[in-house]
């Protein structure tokens, strides 16, 4: 009999179970994409480079080894995405604390990105011009802006989705930037 | 009444007829059926990074349309299955597949159908086991006195019918 008692718990054991898992599973934000490419070199390529007054001198096209030698942040941007203006600013914050930017200037017609740089400030070394968005897809981008933490080997340490703004910027991009360092 | 009733059914059972809509109507020449074919079970079972719980055949986003382009030029070009797979894989991560291929990470997932239908199967038995073993103890476990009442039982029924056989004759 007590036996048969015992079975009288198998409900409340399932739900437990249950419990334990969406308690897990809920939590976790689906948004959350690690990339594909992390801690993997960024990946090869030969683009050419947005014309614009503060590029270095006698650049004119882009290939990955480019970004070796400095911790830098990688932003994927376009002119037709609306959280890049929004992101825009704090982008221009972080360049004037000595953070290196490099742009993807990503499926985005060249005059006007040049304008938008002109009007709203230039926080890139230089952007490099992904008009059909190949670059993009070897990174693995499906939006605009995403950033890319890239340390001095060239190589992709984190990846952020959506806009680089004080609160994660402080919170998660820093202290992996500031340890790469 | 019957033709409204009909009408009625009618209307009712094309609620099921459209199960996929395809919000994408994208142009693409394929070299043989077969890669027309393998164009949409791919688009089908992959993924829209950027829209959760579509499938890139569903989605509208710019980035599903590249996708779908990239996916109709390697089959175009002769990549097999794998090939194409991996490619995706390595860009947007396991993420991207509808049906995730088989590793350590994902063994449970595949495994624990497998294992929920033997662990019924092994409850069923036992219970059947079970059911049959009180059933044969029922039958077989007549006492002494059982069998002894059952005895006097039969005897009198032969007792009753030959009753009835003198209650006939006496007609």
């Amino acid at each position: 009999m007590n036996k048969q008692r015992l079975f009288l718990f198998i409900p409340l054991v399932i739900f437990a179970i249950l419990a334990v898992l969406f308690w897990r599973g809920l939590s976790l934000n689906p948004n959350d994409m690690p990339s594909a490419l992390l801690n993997k070199p960024v990946p090869v390529f030969e683009l050419p480079i947005l014309p614009a007054p503060e590029n270095p001198d006698g650049l004119v096209t882009a290939n990955p080894e480019l970004f070796k030698g400095k911790v830098s942040l990688v932003n994927v941007w376009a002119t037709w995405c609306v959280t890049c203006r929004q992101e825009h600013e704090f982008l221009n914050k972080l360049r004037s604390q000595g953070v290196t930017i490099y742009g993807i200037n990503y499926k985005d017609n060249d005059e006007d990105a040049q304008r938008w740089l002109a009007e709203l400030h230039n926080p890139y070394v230089f952007s490099i011009v992904d008009a059909d968005g190949r670059l993009g897809l070897n990174l693995g981008v499906f939006g605009a802006p995403e950033t890319y933490l890239v340390d001095k080997a060239g190589v992709i340490r984190y990846k952020h989705i959506g806009d680089v703004n004080e609160k994660n910027w402080n919170e998660t991009i820093k202290p992996i930037y500031e340890s790469l360092k | 009444m019957h033709k409204i009733l009909i009408k009625a059914f009618a209307a009712f059972s094309l609620l099921f007829t459209v199960q996929i809509s395809f919000a994408a109507i994208d142009v693409h020449e394929f070299k043989n059926e077969t890669n027309r074919q393998r164009y949409q079970s791919f688009i089908d079972e992959m993924r829209c990074p950027k829209c959760q719980n579509q499938n890139l055949s569903g989605s509208d986003s710019p980035i599903a349309m590249d996708l779908r382009n990239e996916l109709y030029l390697m089959i175009e070009a002769g990549k097999s299955d794998q090939e194409i797979v991996s490619f995706m894989v390595e860009r947007y991560g396991e993420f991207i597949l509808y049906r995730p291929r088989l590793s350590p990470a994902t063994l449970l997932l595949w495994a624990t159908p497998v294992l929920l239908l033997v662990f019924g199967a092994l409850l069923l038995l036992l219970i059947v086991r079970k059911r049959r073993r009180i059933a044969e103890e029922a039958d077989a476990g007549l006492s002494q006195q059982e069998r002894a009442r059952l005895d006097a039982l039969l005897n009198d029924k032969s007792v009753h019918s030959s009753d009835k056989n003198k209650q006939e004759k006496n007609k």
